[in-house]
């Protein structure tokens, strides 16, 4: 990847963090740190991959995106606000009565959000829905999900992970933001899920490994996902709280927003760095 | 009676959906490893390009059914009512009713006349959770006429629907000039002392029962509500007041469907008349024949006739 490219995603994904870190505090609630470890990933979908217009959020050839771990809405958020789907200061009215940015992602409400997703599970099969809608109706469209590793416990993505390769859905992509923590511990400690990439490839999908905050690696990634015959599952390696020094990896900042103190480190560090990628 | 000619509903529904796919060509038809039973492998074969088997999967079915939707297409999902509102309850609820998708779920073999499978399949629950849900519309249709024209009406509705159909072959008793229309009752017999509202294959036992009670001196009036949501409570509170005592009855628990349906609109509108429920009452169901089973629950004749008069007594 370009250098320059690679920078400018660097910044996108800082500002989403930033709005995360906005978000959560405006809320008083809310998850930061899933949302802060899946911001690379949907940094490089919105600003990079996706063929979206956010002009016409409806557009029927559009690619399709689905936050199946739906309370990583803060990121979602930040990502069509930034890529201009709506304005960036409705961010600060998340989870408020009134505001169209739910406690997770409608549809119905929000510009951009081609899925109602927050029960564990479903998005990952109205992907696959949408896949086969494209497949069907010989569409060209390509669809992406994002699923938490502690959200592969759940039966029904195990249904989705069957039916995928077996309709042949190979415009399908599922990204597992392995973060390793979920709300009671590590995923090892309350279920494991491992080895998951293992699990995917023996119900017949193409699987990648990577560091889920390295542009390089993310690219090869998709890129590998497009040329696939089969649907692809991109188990992505991540930090839980990543941006944040004092969330990184902390099991208590799955649903706990920053009180006023740590909002200030919060946005001192993520300005900060932002600073230095301006440099 | 033997010219009495009987259709299940799940074959009205079969024949509905291969009249729809030739009329909409964004129509697509998920099943759940039970084409057969549910009928829709009518569809698969008329339009096998257009059918999905999803195999035995109901939660990933209704979640697909709701991807698919979002693309813009019309989708049916057929299961047994046990496993298309039991089973895949929350996925109804969360990736169809929520975001309002244009999803139809075709649930067959509902009620106690299913038969000798016995209670883990006679899904007596399905109307009372599927009420509970915003969004969703739910019909019982009586007979092959009525079963016919409440797909098509479906299929012409944009939203969430709940069909519900069954696997006994039941009387005919609408002819061709028969109007359907969601959310509208039908009143099919006049009367004054009482009124019979019923549901599904409990309509034509209605009538029966309205027969029963007139050789005894009393006028049943009946109704037939096949649209159980939204209700048509104009129709219940004007039986109400030209009858003055109610009797419902459904192939269903007395607990959360039609008969509930109707005391919450008398009550809510004070319109103080008894309300009566015929219904499985509280209980799982079990193994036999489907008519027997339906004696035994007292889902009959007579059992409305029973009901209607205790209704009467209570005015």
């Amino acid at each position: 990847m370009e250098s320059s490219v690679k920078l400018e995603l660097q910044k996108v994904a800082n500002r989403i963090r930033r709005h995360v870190i906005e978000g959560t505090f405006c809320a008083k609630c809310g998850h930061p740190g899933g949302s802060l470890s899946a911001a690379d990933m949907l940094a490089y979908l919105y600003f990079k991959e996706m063929r979206i217009d956010p002009k016409n959020p409806k557009w029927e050839d559009r690619d399709r995106f689905v936050l199946s771990k739906g309370h990583a809405a803060p990121a979602l958020y930040g990502a069509l606000a930034l890529r201009g789907f709506f304005a960036e200061d409705e961010i600060k009215n998340l989870r408020q009565i009134g505001s169209m940015l739910q406690g997770h992602p409608s549809m119905r409400l929000i510009p951009g959000v081609d899925m109602s997703t927050g029960s564990l599970g479903q998005g990952f099969s109205t992907a696959a829905g949408m896949a086969l809608s494209a497949k069907l109706n010989k569409k060209d469209y390509r669809v992406y999900a994002i699923l938490g590793d502690g959200e592969i416990q759940e039966g029904q993505v195990w249904e989705t992970a069957m039916f995928a390769p077996n309709k042949g859905l190979s415009n399908l992509t599922a990204i597992i933001d392995n973060n390793n923590l979920q709300i009671d511990g590590t995923v090892e400690e309350v279920n494991s899920p491992y080895p998951i990439a293992e699990k995917f490839a023996a119900f017949g999908w193409d699987t990648v490994e990577i560091d889920g905050h390295d542009f390089d690696q993310i690219e090869m990634a998709i890129e590998k996902a497009k040329a696939s015959d089969k649907p692809m599952a991109v188990i992505m390696k991540t930090v839980k709280g990543k941006g944040v020094s004092y969330m990184e990896d902390v099991c208590g900042w799955h649903g706990k927003a920053p009180n006023a103190d740590e909002y200030k480190t919060a946005v001192e560090e993520l300005d900060a760095a932002y600073a230095e990628l301006c440099k | 009676m033997s010219d009495i000619i009987k259709v299940a509903t799940r074959d009205s529904y079969a024949r509905a959906l291969c009249e729809l796919g030739n009329e909409k060509k964004n129509m697509y038809v998920l099943d759940a490893d039970l084409a057969g039973a549910t009928k829709t492998g009518v569809f698969q074969k008329a339009f096998p390009e257009r059918f999905v088997d999803c195999g035995i999967a109901e939660q990933n079915m209704m979640s697909i059914a709701a991807g698919l939707a979002a693309c813009d297409n019309l989708v049916f999902a057929s299961s047994f009512a046990m496993f298309a509102a039991g089973r895949a309850f929350e996925q109804v609820r969360n990736s169809i009713c929520y975001p309002k998708l244009n999803v139809k779920i075709g649930a067959t073999h509902a009620g106690i006349s299913v038969g000798e499978d016995g209670a883990s399949h006679q899904c007596c629950e399905d109307i009372a959770i599927m009420r509970t849900l915003p969004n969703m519309v739910i019909i019982n249709p009586a007979d092959d006429t009525e079963a016919f024209l409440a797909t098509k009406a479906a299929a012409a509705f944009d939203g969430p629907t709940y069909l519900r159909f069954g696997r006994l072959a039941v009387p005919v008793i609408f002819g061709s000039d028969y109007k359907f229309e969601i959310g509208k009752g039908v009143v099919l017999e006049d009367g004054s002392d009482v009124t019979i509202i019923a549901t599904g294959l409990m309509v034509c036992r209605a009538l029966e029962a309205a027969e029963l009670l007139k050789n005894e001196g009393i006028s049943a009036r009946v109704v037939n509500m096949a649209t159980i949501k939204p209700l048509d409570v104009q129709i219940v509170l004007e039986s109400a007041a030209k009858t003055g005592a109610i009797v419902t009855a459904e192939e269903h628990s007395i607990i959360g469907g039609l008969g509930s349906a109707v005391a919450e609109a008398v009550c809510e509108a004070g319109a103080g008349v008894p309300v009566v429920r015929v219904g499985v009452e509280d209980t799982f169901g079990k193994s036999g024949p489907a008519v027997a089973l339906l004696d035994y629950y007292k889902l009959n004749a007579a059992g409305i006739a029973e009901k209607a008069k205790k209704a009467i007594s209570l005015k």
